[in-house]
């Protein structure tokens, strides 16, 4: 049993790599869900599990086919990465939940099982990239997330042909991101002739500054921005969430961005501790105004959009802004901020797409006009959409009040008032998108006749799982709090950033 | 400019090669609006950087990074690092799988839209949404 329990690592991106295959082997569409939600609900399992062997801030270690590092390739679980850890295979499992029923809606039958392949390499990915301690394995994992993601975007073709265009735009922007990566590790081999994080970390302490590793960190940088879609950066974002099925909007949109957000601040504090200064000053001079107009003018262009799912992506667009903000501070405080919102954002943001999913599959539409007087019409689901948006809007109660009381509060931390009031003022601003959504939901006339107004249970249960996860982490903060503060307090540690 | 001397300039040609090409496939992404272009622009600016990694395993005077097991070790022999190689056949996997996957959706776009220009696309777009408006 201890055995079986050193090798928890390994298994949290084995389990879903090795079910995948599966998948397509069996070849029926009941099975390979099946397949697909126990995997998922045995990453969940293993996750927590670890999250709760470094709670107390010590990490774990796994050396890949006994070679130790630097040679071998390392696994490295610590606070940090086994909180998102846990959103990302908790995510995955309530969007499988979801999925078996709204799939029929969005996608053809006979591309299911490999939709669910698809979905487990996605996740595989995605658990990869955080686990993991070797540079090069995070392009690795990158790219098998990467690469499935395109494929799962492109599923929208049913419903939308423009999936098709919006997976291809991703798929370039994408590859370019990943290749900058790639650049930017070649870069820091160069200087260092190492892969291993811990021992680049320790070989740069031991170096001069030099232009080779300023450059890597900022062809990362940039690769990185083009996956978090980083406010210029951002292009493929809208229209990938906006066409591709629900189910991977909702999963996408909790954990694929925040992924990337994770290596950012993984290779900013971790590996470049070094070089600190100058990131301190990239991000105080270039990130930090960059949230910031992300934060407004992607909220002003959320109030003009008229399709509710394109509305949901530059929400999220705008939340990215806030994410970006709390690394910029620079500060313990900031980073705990960055974590707690990451995290917030995910359920929060799951709930909405996995609501609007729900009145997609009654209305056939996302557009405003679709969705009048529906919230009538099916008032649970309305009620779960509303939880999300006072959690969107920062409601005090829900999850997103934590994460803005703690970003505010990190920005009074650094003597910033008045960028804690931009943050007040931007958040004023979703209460005007989400404001005209619930208007048509419940206080405009229905002109449409409903295909069906009854949804399964399949789809109220994981939707609820969701809405009232957004009250409980908003009334029991400590979870998350204390995870996201000794993940903070190790990153620090481990950089030589002066506070 | 001291700087460019004939012995920076050609001591560095493989930079100046990768840079080169680096840039050509971003322009050709860029500019270009036939999606195959842009997939072939794409496959440039990747092959930029694996002969980058390629170049920065060069030991000079460094003979191929073989081993027989028979063989006697001459310790005066000296091999080029094999890592970046090792690396580089990940990444070649990685990028014949993008392309793939690429020429699969340009297909499949073909079939939706009948045209691979990108600006056609975007008209018929623009023209069912005025229609839909319209309605």
């Amino acid at each position: 049993m201890a055995q079986f329990y050193y090798h928890f690592p390994i298994l949290q991106v084995l389990i879903p790599f090795v079910s995948a295959p599966l998948c397509v082997v069996i070849g029926r569409s009941t099975v390979s869900w099946v397949i697909a939600f126990f995997a998922s609900i045995a990453s969940l399992i293993i996750s927590v599990s670890l999250l709760s062997s470094v709670s107390d801030g010590s990490s774990i270690s796994y050396h890949l086919g006994g070679w130790a590092p630097p040679i071998g390739i390392e696994y490295v679980v610590d606070s940090a990465n086994a909180l998102l850890l846990c959103l990302v295979a908790g995510v995955s499992t309530i969007a499988l939940m979801y999925a078996r029923d709204q799939l029929r809606e969005e996608v053809e039958e006979k591309h299911h099982t490999l939709f669910y392949t698809c979905y487990l390499l996605c996740l595989t990915g995605l658990l990869g990239v955080l686990i993991t301690g070797d540079i090069f394995n995070v392009f690795v994992f990158l790219e098998i997330s990467s690469l499935s993601t395109y494929v799962l975007i492109a599923q929208g073709a049913k419903r939308d042909k423009r999936a098709l265009k919006a997976a291809f735009n991703y798929l370039i922007l994408g590859t370019v991101g990943a290749t900058f990566f790639v650049i930017g590790v070649g870069y820091l081999y160069m200087a260092t002739g190492s892969l291993n994080m811990a021992d680049i970390s320790l070989r740069l302490n031991n170096m001069e500054s030099n232009r080779t590793v300023q450059v890597a960190f900022a062809f990362i940088a940039i690769g990185m921005g083009l996956k978090v879609a980083i406010f210029p950066l951002h292009a493929w974002l809208p229209n990938a969430y906006t066409f591709a099925p629900s189910v991977v909007s909702i999963f996408l949109s909790a954990t694929a961005t925040k992924v990337s957000i994770y290596v950012i601040i993984r290779f900013s504090f971790s590996i470049f501790g070094k070089e600190g200064d100058l990131i301190q000053d990239i991000f105080i001079l270039l990130a930090a105004p960059l949230a910031i107009i992300a934060m407004f003018s992607m909220s002003i262009v959320a109030i003009f959009q008229k399709d509710i799912k394109r509305m949901l992506a530059y929400s999220s667009l705008a939340q990215i802004g806030y994410m970006l903000l709390g690394i910029s501070f620079f500060s313990k405080s900031g980073l705990t901020a960055t974590f707690v919102t990451l995290f917030n954002h995910g359920i929060t943001k799951a709930s909405l797409f996995m609501s609007l999913g729900a009145f997609v599959c009654v209305t056939g539409g996302s557009f405003l006009k679709d969705l009048s007087g529906i919230g009538r019409r099916m008032p649970f689901t309305a009620i779960a959409f509303i939880i999300g948006c006072l959690s969107l809007i920062g409601v005090p109660g829900t999850a997103g009040f934590i994460s803005k009381w703690l970003l505010v509060e990190a920005a009074l931390g650094r003597g910033l008032s008045f960028i804690a009031v931009l943050i007040i003022l931007s958040s004023l601003l979703s209460i005007i998108y989400v404001w005209r959504v619930i208007e048509h939901l419940f206080f405009s006339e229905s002109k449409l006749k409903f295909e069906h107004s009854k949804i399964s249970f399949r789809i109220v249960i994981p939707l609820w799982i969701l809405s009232l996860s957004c009250i409980y982490f908003g009334l029991d903060t400590s979870l998350v709090i204390d995870a996201s503060e000794t993940a903070a307090e190790s990153l620090f540690d481990n950089s030589l950033v002066a506070e | 400019m001291d700087l460019f001397t004939v012995d920076f300039v050609f001591g560095h040609i493989q930079y100046w090669l990768f840079i080169f090409l680096m840039m050509t496939g971003l322009y050709i992404v860029m500019a270009r609006g036939n999606l195959i272009k842009k997939i072939v622009g794409l496959n440039i600016f990747q092959t930029s950087v694996f002969m980058f990694y390629i170049s920065i395993g060069k030991v000079s005077d460094g003979t191929a990074p073989i081993f027989p097991l028979k063989m006697k070790i001459n310790p005066e022999v000296v091999y080029s690092n094999p890592l970046p190689h090792v690396l580089i056949l990940t990444a070649i996997v990685v990028g014949i799988a993008t392309t793939s996957l690429g020429l699969a959706l340009i297909v499949k776009i073909r079939e939706a839209y009948g045209t691979i220009e990108d600006l056609e696309t975007i008209d018929i777009d623009v023209a069912a949404q005025v229609a839909e408006n319209a309605e």
